[in-house]
């Protein structure tokens, strides 16, 4: 594995290998000392051309859990604001020496240019492009669901068999939405997707995913063992002339993750969200604080799943360095 | 002094073999008498070889005035005699816009001082292609550019009152629309062909029924004002329904397809390599298989190239930040050949027609695409249809190099081509030196 760019390009091993090796990962990061040095001396640069805090920092705070160098470029701020392009953003980069690109880019496919072009050398990682894919997102999703779901005991080398994962909200828009439709199916999971018609893709029925535009049939006839509300963005709502829904009322309404609507699904079911949330918009705040809701443990989980990720593509997949006991994965201080 | 040119054995629309001669810018001889008439002539030996009626683009653009770092005139045209063309059609869109009689006159004078093909500017339809008014067509008419296909290309004339307006108005010189088919409040943003690839590649979708409205509108608003319509571009199968329709019903439309929209379809987004952005974009299987049947079957009347340069800084780049379209002149023959030729769908004669004949009466352009017959100006392209080469864009003539067919090997080659009778290309080399300013 070269570079990470889509989860439609990982099979079931490379995805079951990332997630155990995300779990040895996670293990180090219950010690004192959460510092190893497996990527000393490698150079690893987040190419951030669209605003993202929380995934830069989880990948900044992964590669330097791993000894790497990081090196942070956001658009803002730097030439790219003057007209620079992504070729020669990525040129004078590499001239510098990135052992690993973290790419995010508003245009879908710009990680696959960069991969395929010659610009960078080393390997790249894509942090969301576009409408596209955000693989690590998904990644980290699949290692929540599985360290709750795929038990008990010891999780490690398991898929995700046998569940059942209703993803809600706006499908159109998600690379989010893309990336897990991949795995989950890829790990053996029935995907059930459930929007507004207007907000599911053209071609959505050659997905392997069910589709429904009810929330509420979906909670009461599938129970689903997990559900996964996807951010909606309120300049969508707007009906005025294009907007994908009349206003941001009928969509809590309609496809809200609210009490009532927790209150329909099965007790060991658990609540995620990519963040960040729009409390009332598509989840409420007693969804969203709720004992059932593992949003903040994906955060800390994504750090861990990034660390695999940096480690498999510049360490070639060598035994990582172990944790001194356990072998049950640990869920990771924030 | 133009020599004259004794063409042995060649196959005039690919029908039987027989000698021609060229003089003094006409076929002055056709068998026995072509060889007996000759006077200190260049031989050609045409065996094997098809001699078709110099073609016409209805569609091209040239980029100047304004970018001439992508093509200019001169490049262009070249290239457009490399590909077997004797006149094309320049499209409106470049800058300053050819909106007025002052730059449609500037674009004919340069083309007629390139001396490559006969260039044909196409006046825009609205004041800077903006679609609210209409541009002065009638001074464009008559102009010594003597426009008469007016169009928005790389816009839709997409206010309804305006194209009516405009449907209207042409019919005193005998104008046509050529219609951009794109609703742009369907198509904002978009980037490819809105169906099963987009939706995983997360690229925003252009989807077929925001060109098939239009047509559909425009079909009968041509009826409605009695006027006739031509059609830029058709990508769609239910564009190809909708003109079949509109024909039988005797609405006076013609439509184009584009070589690569008769062979290329929207999988090859999947690499997001630009030099496969286009617009209209690349359809899926069933829409090629719609199209080539269309093209057969005459609901298709040409094949235009809408040869489209672009600076390599404007396809170097992730896919969004990518100028549309794709080069194709020289090309284009290649393509029409394989995919409708090669395969039985069409004769030689079909392709003259809908690369010649046809074109030229859409445009009112009245010496070209004429018949292959003594008398007739000589304007014609010597093509040999069983060489097979590999296209490499850095050789071609066009200065761009964002030609979709990269890599690709494919048949036939323009071996020469003639504009009244002086050869523009010999030996499918472009005759540089003796391409002068005619006065």
């Amino acid at each position: 594995m070269k570079h990470l760019l889509s989860t439609a390009d990982l099979d079931v091993a490379d995805a079951v290998r990332i997630l155990d090796t995300a779990g040895s990962m996670a293990a180090t990061q219950a010690r004192e000392i959460k510092k190893l040095p497996t990527l000393r001396g490698r150079t690893v640069v987040n190419l951030f051309f669209e605003d993202s805090t929380r995934t830069r920092i989880s990948f900044e705070t992964a590669a330097k859990r791993l000894s790497a160098d990081v090196i942070n470029f956001s658009a803002k701020g730097s030439s790219v604001s003057k007209g620079e392009s992504l070729k020669d953003t990525a040129l004078t980069l590499q001239a510098m020496g990135a052992d690993a690109v973290v790419i995010r880019h508003h245009a879908s496919g710009a990680p696959h240019t960069l991969a395929t072009s010659g610009w960078t050398h080393g390997a790249v990682i894509n942090a969301g492009d576009g409408m596209h894919q955000h693989p690590t997102q998904a990644l980290l999703d699949a290692y929540t669901l599985r360290r709750h779901l795929a038990g008990p005991g010891d999780v490690t080398g398991r898929d995700l068999t046998g569940l059942r994962i209703a993803i809600v909200g706006d499908v159109l828009h998600s690379r989010v939405a893309r990336s897990n439709v991949h795995l989950l199916h890829t790990l053996g999971a029935e995907v059930v997707l459930v929007a507004p018609p207007t907000l599911l893709p053209v071609g959505v029925g050659a997905w392997p995913a069910r589709v429904s535009y009810h929330l509420d049939e979906v909670l009461a006839d599938e129970k689903p063992d997990a559900i996964m509300m996807l951010r909606v963005q309120r300049e969508r709502m707007s009906s005025a002339g294009g907007g994908f829904f009349p206003s941001p009322l009928e969509y809590t309404r309609r496809y809200g993750l609210d009490a009532r609507r927790l209150a329909l699904l099965p007790e060991h079911a658990i609540v995620l969200h990519p963040g960040p949330m729009n409390r009332g918009l598509e989840i409420s705040a007693d969804a969203a604080d709720s004992t059932r809701a593992v949003i903040v443990e994906q955060v800390a989980n994504g750090v861990a799943v990034r660390m695999a990720v940096l480690y498999l593509l510049l360490a070639g997949g060598d035994a990582p360095a172990r944790a001194a006991s356990p072998t049950d994965e640990t869920k990771v201080d924030a | 002094m133009t020599r004259n040119y004794l063409l042995r054995d060649v196959s005039p629309l690919g029908e039987g073999t027989t000698d021609v001669l060229l003089a003094d810018g006409i076929i002055a001889a056709i068998g026995a008498d072509a060889e007996a008439q000759a006077q200190d002539p260049v031989i050609i030996n045409g065996s094997g070889l098809v001699l078709l009626p110099g073609l016409v683009d209805l569609h091209t653009h040239l980029r100047e005035p304004g970018r001439e770092d992508a093509e200019t005139v001169r490049s262009g045209t070249r290239a457009a005699a490399m590909g077997g063309f004797t006149a094309v059609h320049a499209m409106a869109n470049t800058t300053p816009t050819q909106d007025t009689a002052g730059v449609v006159e500037q674009v004919w004078r340069l083309g007629r001082d390139a001396g490559w093909v006969d260039v044909r500017p196409v006046g825009a339809v609205t004041v800077g292609l903006e679609g609210e008014r209409l541009a002065e067509l009638g001074a464009m008419a008559e102009s010594a550019a003597q426009v008469r296909v007016f169009s928005d290309d790389g816009k839709c004339v997409h206010d309804p009152v305006v194209m009516r307006r405009a449907l209207e108005y042409v019919k005193a010189f005998d104008g046509v629309i050529a219609q951009h088919a794109q609703e742009p409040r369907l198509t904002e943003g978009a980037q490819m062909h809105e169906g099963v690839v987009s939706a995983e590649l997360g690229l925003a979708g252009w989807p077929a029924v925001a060109e098939e409205a239009i047509i559909a509108r425009d079909v009968l608003l041509a009826e409605h004002v009695g006027s006739r319509l031509h059609v830029c571009h058709l990508s769609t199968a239910g564009s190809v329904e909708i003109i079949r329709w509109a024909k039988s019903r005797g609405i006076d439309v013609t439509a184009e397809v584009t070589p690569h929209h008769l062979v290329l379809t929207d999988e090859l987004a999947r690499g997001y390599d630009p030099v496969f952005k286009v617009n209209p974009p690349l359809r899926t299987q069933r829409d090629v298989e719609a199209v080539r049947e269309g093209l057969a079957d005459g609901t298709i009347d040409i094949v235009a190239t809408d040869h489209a340069p672009h600076t390599r800084e404007d396809k170097d780049c992730e896919w969004g930040a990518a100028a549309f379209g794709m080069t194709g002149l020289e090309t284009a023959l290649s393509v029409v050949q394989e995919t409708m030729v090669d395969t039985g769908r069409m004769t030689w004669a079909d392709v003259a027609r809908v690369l010649s004949t046809a074109p030229a009466r859409i445009g009112r352009v009245t010496d070209h695409g004429r018949p292959i017959a003594v008398g007739e100006p000589a304007n014609l392209t010597l093509v040999d249809p069983g060489i097979r080469r590999v296209v490499v864009p850095e050789e071609q003539a066009t200065q761009s190099v964002n030609s979709p067919f990269r890599g690709r090997e494919l048949s036939g080659c323009v071996i020469a081509t003639w504009l009244r009778g002086r050869a523009t290309v010999m030996d499918g080399s472009a005759c540089d030196e003796s391409v002068v300013v005619s006065s």
